[in-house]
């Protein structure tokens, strides 16, 4: 099954934000090799070059490197993970905060309904 | 080194201009979408590109060679209508690409058609539209060619079968080869394509790459495609 893309924003960005997201959740610990450019095409039904740029550009932000002849692997560094981890829930936190206050919840009346929610 | 190269290209059929002065580069390895409503020009270009046209003004080449016998050779075209013997079987249509192009991958030709559940026996005439529509997309992509000019390839099958031909697009082309896919599926083929050119009565008016689309309008090809082609004012 090929992945759905949000229509307004650039692919390459939301490929970019996917792979993060598997790093964070375990699914290419740090240190492991993550799946070729022509791979990870088939799996998401893009063109080859969306992927190479979104690994690009995981690469200039330091989350991948590349090891010649052998491919592209996540970082070994926990750091990293932590930090990922945190911009990852911020985005989703401010997305659903957005979204709630949009639809006219207080600040409190959000935090109530979300602890509500987990009981 | 650019696959495809038109400057000031111009088609005229009698006094109706199909294809007006255009300029346009194709880079190798690049997949591209030819957009454009129904009458824009963009089968008379295709058919430029593999010389079943001849230009009325401007020059088009391939590969740095004006369209011959040469360039057919390294030129894979489906055309947007059945092309094939309806008598021939799947067997009989690879013999005869093996005979025709050297650039044919028999075994390609051969796995793909046995994914697809097609009937080695079947002869065409037999087979429905999708299936027929299958067949002939596979053997264009089974040749080995440096530009792939896809007419209309995906409007005949189901969406299945459709997510196939994309797969199939993806994991055959090489980086020295680039394929221009004609369409008006747009949102079928959006993710897969590198760059989108829109045609409007015969002239460019957009050529950039899918993600500069997306960026600058805020919006999908496809929905910007609807927009700058609106059939109908406010």
């Amino acid at each position: 099954m090929t992945w759905t893309f949000e229509s307004d924003k650039p692919i390459y960005g939301q490929i970019v934000e996917r792979i993060k997201f598997r790093i964070v959740k375990g699914e290419y610990p740090p240190g492991s090799r993550i799946p070729s450019v022509r791979e990870l095409a088939l799996e998401a039904g893009v063109n080859p070059n969306t992927v190479q740029r979104a690994y690009a550009e995981l690469e200039s932000e330091g989350v991948l490197y590349t090891e010649r002849t052998n491919g592209k692997f996540v970082v070994n560094d926990s750091g990293l993970l932590n930090q990922l981890k945190q911009t990852l829930s911020r985005n989703y936190i401010e997305d659903l905060f957005q979204k709630l206050t949009d639809l006219g919840l207080t600040k409190e009346e959000i935090i109530a309904a979300v602890l509500a929610e987990k009981e | 080194m650019n696959v495809m190269e038109c400057s000031n290209l111009s088609k005229y059929y009698g006094s109706v201009s199909a294809l007006d002065s255009i300029d346009l580069t194709v880079e190798s390895g690049k997949i591209i979408g030819l957009l454009g409503p129904n009458g824009s020009g963009k089968t008379t270009l295709i058919k430029l590109a593999c010389r079943m046209l001849v230009p009325s003004e401007g020059k088009i080449t391939i590969c740095g060679m004006e369209p011959s016998p040469e360039t057919k050779s390294i030129v894979s075209y489906l055309p947007d209508r059945n092309f094939l013997p309806e008598w021939m079987n799947c067997t009989d249509l690879i013999y005869l690409y093996e005979d025709f192009y050297r650039d044919f991958d028999t075994q390609r030709a051969v796995e793909m058609i046995r994914q697809l559940n097609i009937d080695h026996k079947m002869p065409m005439k037999k087979m429905s539209k999708g299936t027929k529509e299958k067949l002939q997309l596979i053997m264009t992509m089974s040749r080995r060619a440096k530009l792939y000019l896809l007419d209309e390839p995906i409007a005949g099958v189901d969406p299945a079968a459709r997510d196939y031909i994309l797969n199939t697009i993806i994991s055959n082309y090489d980086e020295d080869a680039s394929i221009i896919i004609s369409t008006h599926l747009i949102a079928d083929v959006e993710s897969v394509l590198d760059e989108a050119i829109f045609l409007k009565e015969g002239h460019i008016i957009l050529h950039d790459t899918v993600d500069a689309i997306r960026e600058q309008s805020g919006k999908s090809l496809d929905k910007h495609f609807r927009e700058v082609f609106r059939c109908w004012e406010n």
